[in-house]
This record gives structure tokens, C-alpha cells and sequence, in this order.
């Protein structure tokens, strides 16, 4: 599966007024590269689950904030 | 013709008494990309796309209405028994003043919802596209507003609206896919 999150560095100048974000992030959830979802894609084990992640498809689920961001961004 | 099921289609919890992620909020209830608009375009739009796809805007405009339901419920529970002073406190007193606690269809900043928000372009990729866009910029709100958000009840509730997003923006594409009459060459499944 592609990844759910991308990261980029951007410029950080020596007159920032703000405290520099060194790395950031932007959402690239599966819908993007799912051109039509294919018939007989696996569903989550219960109703239950599906409810709870908004979806039937564990394939379509976007987990939001990025899990692992807080490892890696910010300063 | 509707029938109405007297419950939410996610539960809505909400934790503190919070006017100003009301505020924050209400984007998603008359904002221009919020729930109404998605709602009334998908369902306005229909009339005059194909046939093959009618029923992908007709069931995700009634999603859309439950949304729009759900996050009703949200901005009342966080202002149901607040003060004046918090409603002020919480940048809501010019809300107050207009409409009590009462809900309205404006946006974060207090504009009124407008239908030159949405567009029936008669178009089918047209008006497909702008579908899509508008799934995906409802996506990037609800992903602000959880930022902002330090309810931990109320952001699962938003995640899940969040997570819908998602899945009404594959129904799109795919749509779009279905119109392009490309399926053909790919159904080997």
C-alpha cells in the first residue's frame, strides 16, 4: 500500500520570525491511487470495526493525525 | 422521497462544554465546503447527469445529509448551556446576539451560506471533478479542525466524518471512470 503521508523540508531562513517547522507534511489518502476499487476487496472482520474506522475496507482507511509524524517533524 | 431514521449515523460524543470549537466548527454546517453545500450539489446535480450515475450522487447527497445532521448535533452539545460570557469569550457574541444558541448556516467567520458556492455545470466531468475537489477540500477542513480540536470524543467523531471524505471521493473518481467508458479494457477481475 503507498504511503499515507508525504514530507518535505522546507527553506528555513536565518530571520524566521516564527520557530522554523523543519519538516512538513501533506495527506495523500488511498482514494488517490485506487483508479476503481476492485470487486471482492477484503472488509474488516465485524460491522463494528467498519463503523469505527468509516469504512468497510481496511485498504480505505486514513488514519488522521499521521501516526508516526510525531517521530519525525517538527524542529 | 425520504424516510427518516430517528438516529445518527455515527455516534456523537462530546466531552467540555466548548463555544469556540463551535465556532471553529460550523465551518463544516455552512461553509462552502462544508456539509449543506456538498449536500444540495450532489443532490441538485443528479437530475441532469447519466444515468450510470445517478444513484453514486443520490446516496452520497443523503450521507451528506446525515453529516450535515451529525455535526448539528456537535455545535449544540458544545453550546447548549453556555453562558453569554463563554459564548463572548469564545468570539461567539455576535452570534449571540443575532441568533441566541440557535444554529446557522454560516461559515467560522459568520458568513451566511450562499448557493454561488455550488455549481451545476450540466457538465458531467465537470461537474464530477468539482465533486471531487469539493471532497477533498471537506477533508483538509476536518483534518483543521482536528488540529484545533482538544476534545478527544468529539475528534473521533470527526474522523470518522473525515474517513467518509475519503470514501465519497473514490465513488467520484470512480464515476468519472465509468463515464470515460474505459471500464472495458480493465475488467479482467
Amino acid at each position: 500500500m503507498s504511503s499515507q503521508y508525504k514530507y518535505w523540508k522546507p527553506f528555513v531562513g536565518p530571520f524566521d520570525p516564527c520557530k522554523p517547522i523543519r519538516v512538513k507534511s501533506y495527506a495523500t489518502p488511498p482514494q488517490l491511487y485506487i483508479t476503481f476499487q476492485p470487486v471482492g476487496l477484503q472488509q474488516f472482520e465485524t460491522p463494528h470495526q467498519a463503523l469505527m474506522h468509516g469504512t468497510l475496507w481496511p485498504q480505505l482507511y486514513s488514519p488522521y493525525p499521521d501516526p508516526i509524524k510525531g517521530g519525525t517533524s517538527s524542529a | 422521497m425520504y424516510y427518516y431514521e430517528k438516529k445518527l449515523q455515527y455516534p456523537v460524543r462530546v466531552s467540555t462544554c466548548n463555544p469556540m470549537l463551535a465556532k471553529f466548527l460550523i465551518e463544516q454546517y455552512g461553509g462552502a465546503d462544508g456539509e449543506l453545500a456538498a449536500a444540495l450539489r450532489y443532490m441538485n446535480q443528479r437530475y441532469t447527469i447519466p444515468d450510470k450515475v445517478i444513484g453514486v450522487l443520490n446516496d452520497i447527497a443523503t450521507e451528506e445529509l446525515s453529516h450535515l445532521e451529525m455535526i448539528a448535533t456537535m455545535v449544540y452539545k458544545l453550546t447548549k448551556d453556555a453562558t453569554p460570557e463563554q459564548m463572548k469569550a469564545a468570539g461567539l457574541g455576535d452570534h449571540y446576539v443575532n441568533h441566541d444558541r440557535a444554529l446557522f448556516y454560516h461559515n467560522a467567520s459568520g458568513v451566511p451560506w450562499t448557493a454561488s458556492y455550488i455549481q451545476a455545470k450540466g457538465d458531467p466531468i465537470a461537474d464530477l471533478y468539482e465533486d471531487i475537489a469539493a471532497e477533498e477540500k471537506a477533508r483538509a477542513t476536518y483534518q483543521w479542525i482536528i488540529d484545533l480540536s482538544d476534545d478527544p470524543d468529539l475528534n473521533d467523531g470527526l474522523k470518522f466524518l473525515r474517513e467518509r471524505e475519503i470514501v465519497h471521493s473514490l465513488r467520484f473518481r470512480e464515476a468519472v471512470e465509468i463515464l470515460k467508458e474505459e471500464q472495458g479494457k480493465k475488467r479482467f477481475f
